[in-house]
């Protein structure tokens, strides 16, 4: 109710911010605009193009789970919420964008960036909503090596750029440059979205548990724009030929 | 002189909701951990100021306003800031007598009082550990003592207060 009288404080404070980014949008000049628009343009249809044969390998997925006795889980919907520079505590790595409620944002849904994992809703206000990113020092994620399905926790260092992995013994199969992904374990991420990427790996001979990093592959300080996604929490059960048709209309529903 | 009154709460207001923009204020993150207490100073200035005025009720409602702001544990800000505006009360007519150096003193020790309060509150809840630069508001904040007692002073002494 409060949060009724404080958040146009928060959209104040982000006023500034908002008139510097408009004002250089308006004076940038035609020429750096159009080679803007023929980078993305060019972008987009790369983009596409991949998504087409993720298409066909989603449909492949779902058939061979059909055929595994096996559930899938539905496509995600997202929401694109803009982040408000504001800062809230300075110890604590919490973020807030402009939608909350009122969208129908609510805690603990996963936000993602374009390039991976950025954190889960914190506190979904009327207006806007707080979002802890994955380096927060309070904020555990548990991930998977995409190499060879080694399950584990990422947990926050309190550095935008670093995540640690304390729980591995020394002798785990992990080498810098690994791709960590959400596993899905928890039910807070979907499964499969990256996280970080593994850059060191000592083991200390004299101690149980191997001391790792990762860099986050989420922009963290950088992106203005974030997406919160509703993940399907029922997943559909492929175990009859009727049901893998069934679901395949619904995942394209989706879409 | 009915509006002269409104004028002048309104004004006592303004510096609060100032105050309050200033916290959250997007400062790169190393300022941020410089970044003093604004909605105690602006407070403790006008309690001791004008305590007809401005007493224990402001300081809580804004201590509730900035709970909800920054999302911690409602009430912790509330209490905190009553607490000191309670003792800016009791000692203000010896306290306007000071020196803003000797001011100063005070303000150090109400800034101290609160963040321990509050490391207090966030203790109780889960055992808390913290950097070092939790206390550091408590120093840039007495530093900033006496631009926010010359800032509130041209305020208050300006027309109609």
């Amino acid at each position: 109710m409060l949060s009724f009288f404080v958040d146009p404080l928060k959209y104040l404070v982000d006023l500034p911010t908002v008139l510097i980014d408009h004002a250089t949008d308006s004076v940038s000049s035609y020429s750096a605009l159009k080679t803007e628009n023929e980078k993305l343009r060019e972008e987009q249809l790369i983009d596409q193009t991949r998504l087409l044969k993720f298409a066909a390998l989603e449909k492949e997925n779902i058939r061979l789970r059909a055929l595994l006795e096996n559930s899938f889980k539905l496509g995600e919907q997202v929401l694109v919420a803009e982040l408000l520079s504001i800062n809230m505590a300075p110890y604590e790595h919490i973020v807030v964008v402009n939608k909350g409620t009122r969208f129908g944002v609510h805690p603990q849904q996963p936000v993602l960036d374009a390039n991976g994992v950025v954190g889960q809703v914190f506190r979904a206000l009327p207006f806007t909503s707080e979002i802890m990113l994955i380096t927060d020092p309070n904020h555990a994620i548990p991930v998977q090596v995409n190499r060879n399905g080694l399950l584990t926790i990422a947990v926050g260092s309190g550095q935008l750029n670093r995540l640690v992995l304390p729980f591995l013994p020394s002798n785990a199969d992990i080498r810098p440059g690994d791709l960590l992904i959400t596993s899905g374990l928890g039910g807070t991420f979907p499964q499969g979205y990256p996280v970080a990427v593994v850059d060191e790996f000592t083991s200390q001979p004299n101690k149980a548990f191997a001391t790792i990093t990762a860099t986050p592959k989420a922009l963290l300080d950088r992106n203005r724009e974030l997406m919160i996604v509703w993940s399907n929490p029922a997943s559909v059960p492929l175990i009859s030929k009727p049901t893998v048709n069934e679901a395949e209309t619904k995942t394209d529903a989706v879409r | 002189m009915q509006l002269d009154n409104y004028v002048g709460f309104f004004r006592i207001i303004l510096t609060l909701v100032l105050a309050m923009c200033l916290r959250i204020a997007p400062w790169p993150v190393e300022i941020a951990v410089y970044n003093p207490d604004w909605v105690l100073l602006v407070l403790v200035y006008w309690s001791l100021a004008l305590p007809e005025r401005v007493g224990i009720f402001h300081a809580w409602t804004f201590g509730l306003l900035t709970d909800v702001m920054t999302g911690r544990l409602l009430g912790q800000y509330a209490l905190a800031y009553s607490l000191i505006i309670y003792l800016c009360l009791k000692l203000h007519k010896r306290l306007r007598q000071f020196p803003v150096l000797q001011q100063g003193m005070f303000v150090f020790c109400c800034l101290l009082l609160s963040q321990l309060l509050l490391f207090f509150i966030k203790n109780l809840q889960h055992p808390a550990q913290l950097h070092a630069s939790f206390w550091l508001p408590v120093i840039t904040g007495t530093l900033c003592w006496p631009l926010v007692y010359g800032l509130l002073r041209v305020v208050r002494l300006s027309r109609y207060l």
